[in-house]
This record gives C-alpha cells, sequence and structure tokens, in this order.
C-alpha cells in the first residue's frame, strides 16, 4: 500500500514560489512606482511604498493620452476577429470534416501550410491592398486580417471529427439539409471548441502590435496594444505616470482573467493537444 | 440508387462550396494572392508610393552585400539559441513541479500564467523600468550587492541578452500551460507501477515523463523556434531606434519592418521577409525529419 503525503515537499514549493515572485513582482513594482511622486520613484534606495498613494498619477495619465478611445478602438476590433473568424473557420472547419467534394485533402494540406509561414511575409501586400480599398486608417483594417486566420480551421476540424459521424447521418436521414445539420446539430455539440478558439484569438488581436502600427498611423484609430506603444515613446520621464498608463492598460483583463481563468488556460492547452 | 447518389453527392459538393466560401475567399486575397504579390514586389522597387518597378535580382544581390542584414541574421539566430531552451526547459519544469503539487496548484498557475495575457507593450513599459540605469530596481539590486550598473539597454554587449531575458519572462507561461496540460494526461499507473519496482523520483522522470511527454515537447519546441525566429515586439519596445545598441540587437523582422515602413524601401523589406520564411521552413522541415529519433507517440 503505498501512503501518499497530504503535504507538498519543500523541493517543489520553494522552486515554484521562487518563479510565481518572479513573475508577479515586476507587475506589483509597476503598481506601487504608479502611486509614487517623482521624487520617491528616483530615490536611492527605493522604497517599498509610497508615503501617500498618489492616485493623481493615473487621472494625469488619462488626461494626456486616450485609453478611453484606445479601449473602446481594441474592444471593436477584438469583437469583430473574434465573431467572423469563429464563423469562417467554423464553417470551413465542417466542409473539411464531414462533406466530400472535389481536392479536399490538397486544400486542406494547403490551409495547414499556412500555419508554418511567418506572417510578416503577408505584411507588404495587406497593406498595399487594404490601403488600395482606402480602409486604411480605419478601425476595420485593423480587423481584416485577422479575420481570415486559419488557425482555427485546423482547431476546429479536429473538434468536429470527434463527433460521432452517426450524429449527422440520422439528421441527414430525417431530411435535414447541410445546413441546419451544421448549425442544429454540430455547433452546440463543438461549443467548448468554439469558446477556446474565441479566447486565443481575442488574445491573439488583444497583443498583436506590428499589423495596427503599420496600417493605421493616428493614435485615435490604433488599438491600446499599438497605442501604448506611443506612450512609452512621448513619455518617458515621468516614471509614475507611464507605470499608471501601464496599470491601466493591463489591470481590467487581469480581472477579466481571474474569473475565467479555468476556461483561458484549458483553451490555451487544449491547443497544444494534437487528435 | 445510382442517380439519386449522384444527386447526393452534386447536393454535398454545392454545401461544401457553401462552407467554404467565405473562407476561400479571405484565403485568396489575403494569403495566395499576397504570397505570390510578396515575391513579384521582392524584384521591384516598391516604395511609399503604389508604384512599383521591375528591378530583376537587385533587391537579393544588395541583401548578400548588406552587412546590417548579416547583422540582423545573426541577431536573431542567437536569440533562437538562448531563447528557445531557455523557454523549453524551465518551462518543463515549472509543469513538473506544479504537477507533481497536492494543492494549491491553480493559484499558482493563475499567477505564473500573467505575463500570457498582459500586451507586449505593457511588458515593455515595466521591464524598461526595471532595467532603468539610474533608478533601476534591478541596477540597485546589484549596487547593493557590490556590484557596478550596467547598461542593461545600451551597453552594445549586453542588450541583446536583456531582451532575451524579457522574451523568456514573457514566453515561458503560454509553453508551460501546454506542458503541463501534456504532462496530466500521462496515466498515473505508469508512475505507481515504477514507484512500486523501487524507482526513484529522477528515474520516473527521465524515464517516464520525459519520453510520454515528447511529443507535446516536440510541439513547444517548434512554436517556440517559430515564434522567437519572429522576435520584434520588445526589441521595437525597449530600444530606440536611433540608439546604437539597436544595431546589436535588431531582428530579422525588426529590420524587415524598419526597411518597408519605416524606411519605405517595400521592395527589399519583402525581399528580407522571403529570406525568413525560407529559413523558418528549412528549420521546421529539419526538425519534422529529426523528430523520429526522439519523439516517441504512443
Amino acid at each position: 500500500m503505498i501512503q501518499r503525503r497530504r503535504l507538498t515537499s519543500p523541493a517543489i514549493l520553494i522552486p515554484l514560489c521562487f518563479a510565481a515572485i518572479l513573475t508577479v513582482f515586476p507587475f506589483i513594482w509597476m503598481f506601487l512606482t504608479s502611486l509614487k511622486t517623482y521624487e520617491e520613484t528616483v530615490l536611492i534606495p527605493p522604497k517599498l511604498f509610497p508615503a501617500v498613494p498618489q492616485w493623481k498619477n493615473y487621472a494625469i495619465i488619462a488626461a494626456k493620452f486616450p485609453f478611453v478611445r484606445l479601449y473602446f478602438n481594441t474592444a471593436f476590433v477584438v469583437v469583430l476577429v473574434v465573431f467572423g473568424n469563429l464563423i469562417i473557420c467554423a464553417m470551413a472547419a465542417y466542409a473539411f470534416a464531414r462533406l466530400r467534394f472535389f481536392a479536399r485533402d490538397l486544400l486542406f494540406i494547403l490551409v495547414i501550410g499556412l500555419l508554418m509561414i511567418p506572417g510578416q511575409i503577408f505584411l507588404v501586400p495587406h497593406f498595399q491592398i487594404i490601403s488600395s480599398w482606402g480602409l486604411a486608417n480605419t478601425l476595420v483594417a485593423l480587423a481584416l486580417p485577422g479575420i481570415f486566420r486559419v488557425f482555427g480551421v485546423f482547431f476546429l476540424r479536429q473538434a468536429f471529427m470527434a463527433v460521432p459521424k452517426e450524429m449527422d447521418e440520422a439528421a441527414l436521414v430525417d431530411g435535414c439539409s447541410y445546413f441546419k445539420i451544421f448549425f442544429k446539430v454540430l455547433v452546440p455539440l463543438i461549443s467548448s471548441a468554439l469558446v477556446s478558439l474565441g479566447i486565443l484569438t481575442a488574445l491573439w488581436t488583444w497583443t498583436d502590435l506590428m499589423w495596427p502600427l503599420i496600417i493605421n498611423r493616428s493614435l485615435e484609430k490604433l488599438t491600446l496594444s499599438a497605442g501604448l506603444a506611443f506612450l512609452i515613446g512621448e513619455h518617458t520621464t515621468y516614471y509614475e505616470q507611464v507605470m499608471a498608463g501601464g496599470v491601466i492598460s493591463s489591470l481590467p483583463v487581469m480581472i477579466i482573467y481571474m474569473f475565467f481563468q479555468r476556461y483561458i488556460i484549458e483553451g490555451i492547452a487544449s491547443t497544444g493537444i494534437k487528435g | 440508387m445510382t442517380r439519386r447518389s449522384s444527386y447526393l453527392s452534386r447536393q454535398e459538393g454545392r454545401a461544401a462550396l457553401f462552407f467554404l466560401f467565405p473562407l476561400l475567399l479571405g484565403l485568396s486575397i489575403f494569403y495566395f494572392y499576397s504570397f505570390i504579390r510578396n515575391i513579384y514586389y521582392s524584384f521591384t522597387d516598391l516604395g511609399s508610393f503604389g508604384t512599383a518597378h521591375f528591378i530583376g535580382l537587385e533587391n537579393y544581390a544588395r541583401l548578400f552585400k548588406d552587412p546590417k542584414f548579416y547583422l540582423s541574421l545573426s541577431n536573431t539566430i542567437t536569440y533562437v539559441l538562448i531563447c528557445v531552451p531557455a523557454i523549453v526547459i524551465l518551462a518543463t519544469v515549472e509543469a513538473y513541479l506544479l504537477s507533481r503539487l497536492k494543492s494549491g496548484s491553480t493559484v499558482f498557475r493563475t499567477v505564473l500564467f500573467l505575463p500570457a495575457i498582459t500586451m507586449p507593450a505593457a511588458i515593455g513599459i515595466l521591464w524598461r523600468w526595471l532595467f532603468n540605469y539610474k533608478f533601476g530596481l534591478i541596477n540597485v539590486l546589484l549596487n547593493a550587492l557590490h556590484i557596478k550598473s550596467v547598461a542593461w539597454l545600451s551597453e552594445p554587449n549586453v542588450v541583446l541578452y536583456s531582451i532575451s531575458i524579457v522574451l523568456i519572462w514573457s514566453m515561458i507561461a503560454t509553453q508551460m500551460v501546454i506542458l503541463l496540460s501534456g504532462l496530466q494526461n500521462i496515466p498515473v499507473m505508469y508512475y505507481e507501477a515504477a514507484l512500486i519496482d523501487g524507482a526513484s523520483s529522477w528515474q520516473s522522470f527521465f524515464r517516464i515523463t520525459l519520453p510520454l511527454l515528447s511529443p507535446t515537447l516536440f510541439f513547444v519546441i517548434t512554436i517556440s523556434i517559430i515564434n522567437v525566429f519572429q522576435i520584434f515586439d520588445f526589441i521595437f519596445l525597449m530600444i530606440r531606434s536611433t540608439a546604437l545598441a539597436i544595431q546589436y540587437s535588431m531582428s530579422l523582422v525588426y529590420y524587415f519592418y524598419d526597411r518597408s515602413f519605416v524606411a519605405f524601401e517595400k521592395g527589399y523589406g519583402v525581399a528580407i521577409s522571403l529570406v525568413l520564411f525560407i529559413i523558418i521552413l528549412i528549420v521546421t522541415i529539419v526538425q519534422f525529419v529529426m523528430q523520429k529519433r526522439w519523439v516517441h507517440y504512443q
């Protein structure tokens, strides 16, 4: 009989605590700095806590920098990309998983091949195409290439293939159209995969830096991720204000993350499991 | 009977076209057409305006004589050699330790994953402050240990390592989570059998965990290599484009961005991106060939 110990051994706990501190302390330091006066930020040796929390740093940076606008832009683009990408990928994944048609496997290999290609090689043509449509410097331009990201086709095809074929064959015999089978029978069955893909796509769009920088030049038309790069360039002397900006742009997502961490982490983890 | 089935398959083909149409439309414009366009541009002098003149192999000839191209290539390879092993090893250790926790693993996992949901610009802001020469916490701590301050973001011999630290710090999280779920998929019975046979925990790690984890490890290594090859964000965010240090830290993607969208030499920039594409293609093919030697599929 194997005896299980209840407590974790220190050999496991200590390195984990060390890693956790290294991960989380920079964020705590950012927050603490954001509440200091300028004199306190340049104090040597530095003090951990501000004497009086300077919440006004947040008001100052929010007045200098259009955070509301950037948050709105980001939310708009994220919603557009997530819904657009989910619909397009789910439809295509269904066709690849269930329907028989000409050159299906060849087309699917082509789609998978695209996953291996570094995205940068499409940036100049995307810029040229979207500019020629007169869409440069618009919010739609930020979303356009992302909507057609092909990772979801591969990811959702796996999910469709895990559903027993009898489900849709029965529906087909009952006279359901393919469209109805797709929406009424199969999509509800792969909803957890759709959630995972949605989270991943939102995260990619949220953190993307280069494409917004390229296609939209004015701050008012950027996502937060790219807009924040301007903050670094412009106000570097007053670190307490810059840190307040950093907190404003990361805290809301951290709070969302705390509530949904299980779905988010499991969503990411599921991309590594190949069926 | 035959008529009915050919009717059905025709219907199926039409349904397939319907379901694939949005994807095919996007693919043909944003991928296939763009890819061909990209190759075409690399033979032109495309600049900030739409006009492109055919100049043959001039961009490539220039590329192979450009010292900055070689610099960014060697920087990129250095990033890969430093960051990929560090990310994979640290993420594996973290995931293994997490999988051995008896309680509290959710708390640790939540904390350790934080960098993955934070946008690069916020991470850049944060680490620039930590790396600050005069007032940054890292130099303050070094001074307390009687070590001289380091110019993390401007000293030519250091800057690439500073960027690597930030990249490793931010990239471990995702890989750790993927590896953790790979570890949790290993059946417990193997460990129980090993324990009964008197194996030490080191033995069971190297003889059971690593071989059974190898498909996930392969996936993580492949993804990490591809991602580090494309390093751009932290260089762009943390090093001033006019600073001397940029030459010692810029990657291929940074140089591509700089040529295409700062200097507006898009034809030349595109040629750089195609070289990156070919390098990643070769590395990926080599990896898939090598995997037969060390990846165990159950």
